[in-house]
């Protein structure tokens, strides 16, 4: 009998490993014949440790799981969830990225090729590169990490730019609050990144690769690692990929706690070994990239997405979505939420629809107050703006962005000048130095938002005039886009930034 | 825990990380070794490393310094980190933090005075959907409470 118990960060965080032991140890008192897989997690977060089994063909769950359950799961005795695909969070979701995670044995390469594996890069392997971009161009996949720019137009420039060495790098340094899709498909899906990079190396002529990959991550780490050992060892990796008679390689590459590194040409510079300092553009690193060598920096949900665009054909994946955001979005739903986890979906559904009815609301059972869109440099979008469709031009039509799809919900306990004076404390810790606005303009921030908090209501348009320096002056998105949550606290919950003030009158 | 190891000779430093000089960008995978063995980056690799890769020692001192992984000295035989960022504080992740300071007796980045734990903040563990969450070494722990982190570092 197989049963799956996930070897998921967040599920082991519940407890999985403990689960996993206690199975093996009542199955062996039972006498009964189990092999326990570690998938990796389907992605509900408030059921994990989520257990599954095969009855009748199918699989079943059970959870939460708790180790004192176990006797009873293997007596037939735990309450069930029913078929795992059956249930209503993973039932209305449209799994083309994560369609294997949390199914298949993440380190079993097999598993991966039983369930479409592979043969996404098989097709590439007989078109022409020219043809590989244009296939990506033609699925409207745009970058996943943030700032969803057309992922082919990327690919194209490299594919132009002349060089005898150009590089596939994967940013796999996804420090964003209430994010985690990267991380969850690094740990449940590996050969999904490791073909949709090989893809990328073919199209643009690139035989090298790296995944910059955030120290925060151990599991990932070894995950990927291994992977990459076994890609290596089943010819996916290596001087013939799959027989084709063209080269690609990649490495795992440690980050070092630097929240900025997030930012390509920052990653870039710790990748060489430097300083995570950020890169004035131009040049691109599609022309200038690693080392000075032409370079795809691609997020890992965009590159992990390439396999399916190829296996089922970039029309297929350009069908779902809205407007010109096609395919689908792996929406991460995270903080005070009463069902969390990764929901893939097309762009289009509302930002209400998603935290209301997808999530339940929130844990603590209080109303919504704010959700946190894109990370730590995303908008707080209040309740008012619950009608927002997931799509990047909607959102930012809203005053918003989508960044990376993480979807931090909040209850009316928390202090939005709080949040506010956070959003300029992390930039001024995170800051990489380079410019001025970000360096100094952080710091001034959390000054301000304090002499605001002290009833010092005159602070105000110096914090608004602060924001739009750093918008405007800032080298990147740290500094340019921590405005974003600052400003639209002081926007939209006015009363949290006046109670002080009033108070003090 | 290394308080009283002496501290590497440069020949020591520089066959740890010799298998490593033949990487493109080999120096952030140079100190990761570094700090894996000896448990922080001892003053005395930067010289050795600064030679290696013919880079200046303000170059290697900068590097170091700029990325939060890597300390100058030991840390506690336990280093636990806890998450400051906006998912944990939208599930009381600031308040267990303050509290387990407090129970422990230390600031951010602090050592117990037995040397048994080191407080570090983290900012995003991808644990967001299991909030308040932080880790002990390199094991992840969600819906974390005072209590339990307490437990994990043997300070209860």
């Amino acid at each position: 009998m197989n049963i799956w118990v996930p070897m998921d960060s967040a599920a082991k965080a519940l407890g999985a490993d403990e689960v996993a032991e206690a199975v093996l140890r009542e199955a062996k008192a039972r006498g009964l014949d189990v092999q326990v897989i570690r998938n990796g997690t389907r992605g509900m977060i408030w059921l994990e440790p989520l257990v599954e089994l095969e009855r009748e063909g199918q699989r079943i769950g059970f959870g939460a799981v708790a180790p004192e359950d176990v006797p009873a799961l293997l007596d037939g005795r735990l309450e069930t969830l029913g078929p795992v695909e059956a249930i209503p969070f993973f039932a209305r979701q449209t799994r083309l990225t994560f369609a294997r995670c949390g199914v298949i044995d993440p380190l079993d390469l097999d598993d991966y090729t039983a369930h479409g594996g592979l043969a996404g890069l098989r097709r590439a392997i007989d078109m022409e590169p020219g043809g590989i971009v244009a296939e990506v161009t033609a699925s409207g996949l745009r970058g996943r990490g943030g700032a969803g720019f057309p992922t082919g137009i990327k690919w194209q420039t490299v594919a132009n730019a002349v060089a005898d060495q150009k590089y596939i790098v994967c940013n796999a340094d996804e420090g964003d609050s209430g994010t985690f899709a990267d991380r969850m498909i690094m740990e449940g899906d590996p050969f999904s990144l490791i073909e949709g990079m090989a893809i990328a190396g073919l199209g643009v002529g690139a035989t090298r690769g790296y995944v910059y990959l955030r120290s925060e991550y151990p599991n990932a780490i070894r995950v990927m690692e291994a992977a990459v050992r076994i890609a290596r060892q089943r010819g996916l990796l290596g001087p013939d990929v799959l027989g084709s008679g063209r080269a690609f390689d990649m490495q795992i590459r440690k980050g070092a706690g630097a929240y900025v590194c997030g930012e390509e040409t920052s990653l870039l510079n710790s990748l060489e070994g430097k300083r995570g300092t950020v890169r004035a553009k131009p040049p691109l690193p599609a022309l200038e990239g690693f080392l000075g060598r032409p370079t795809v920096v691609n997020n890992v949900i965009s590159l992990a997405t390439v396999p399916v665009i190829f296996e089922k054909g970039a029309q297929h994946y350009a069908e779902f979505g809205l407007g010109r955001s096609r395919g689908t979005v792996t929406l991460q739903i995270a903080g005070n939420v009463a069902r969390g986890g990764l929901f893939e979906t097309a762009f289009g559904m509302s930002l209400g629809e998603v935290v209301n009815d997808i999530a339940g609301g929130t844990a603590s059972g209080r109303p919504v107050k704010a959700v946190q869109v894109g990370g730590p440099l995303g908008a707080y979008m209040p309740v008012t703006k619950f009608d927002t469709p997931l799509g990047y031009e909607d959102f930012d039509a809203a005053g918003g962005l989508i960044g990376h799809a993480g979807l931090v919900v909040f209850d009316d306990s928390a202090d939005m000048l709080q949040m506010a004076r956070f959003a300029m404390e992390f930039c001024a810790v995170e800051s990489c130095g380079k410019c001025t606005p970000c360096r100094i303009g952080a710091v001034r921030g959390v000054e301000t938002i304090d002499r605001i908090a002290a009833g010092d209501a005159a602070a105000i348009p110096l914090l608004t005039d602060l924001c739009e320096t750093m918008k405007d002056g800032s080298l990147c998105a740290l500094g340019g886009f921590t405005p974003y949550p600052v400003m639209s606290a002081l926007t939209q919950f006015p009363d949290d930034f006046a109670t002080q003030k009033e108070a003090a009158e | 825990m290394l308080e009283h190891a002496p501290a590497p000779t440069a020949d020591e430093i520089r066959e740890v990380v010799a298998p490593l000089a033949d990487l493109e960008g080999p120096l952030l995978p140079m100190l990761h070794r570094v700090q894996e063995v000896w448990g922080h980056v001892p003053e005395g690799a930067v010289p050795v490393l600064a030679d290696l890769l013919n880079l200046g020692r303000a170059e290697v001192h900068g590097v170091i310094s700029f990325y939060h992984d890597f300390r100058d000295h030991p840390a506690g035989r336990k280093v636990l980190k806890i998450c400051r960022a906006e998912a944990c504080q939208a599930m009381g992740g600031t308040d267990v933090a303050a509290r387990t300071l407090a129970r422990l007796g230390v600031d951010w980045h602090g050592t117990t005075a037995d040397g048994g734990v080191t407080v570090e903040p983290v900012y995003c563990l991808g644990l967001c959907a299991c909030a308040p969450a932080a880790m002990v070494g390199d094991k992840v722990i969600g819906r974390v409470t005072p209590e339990r982190l307490a437990r994990e570092v043997g300070a209860a």
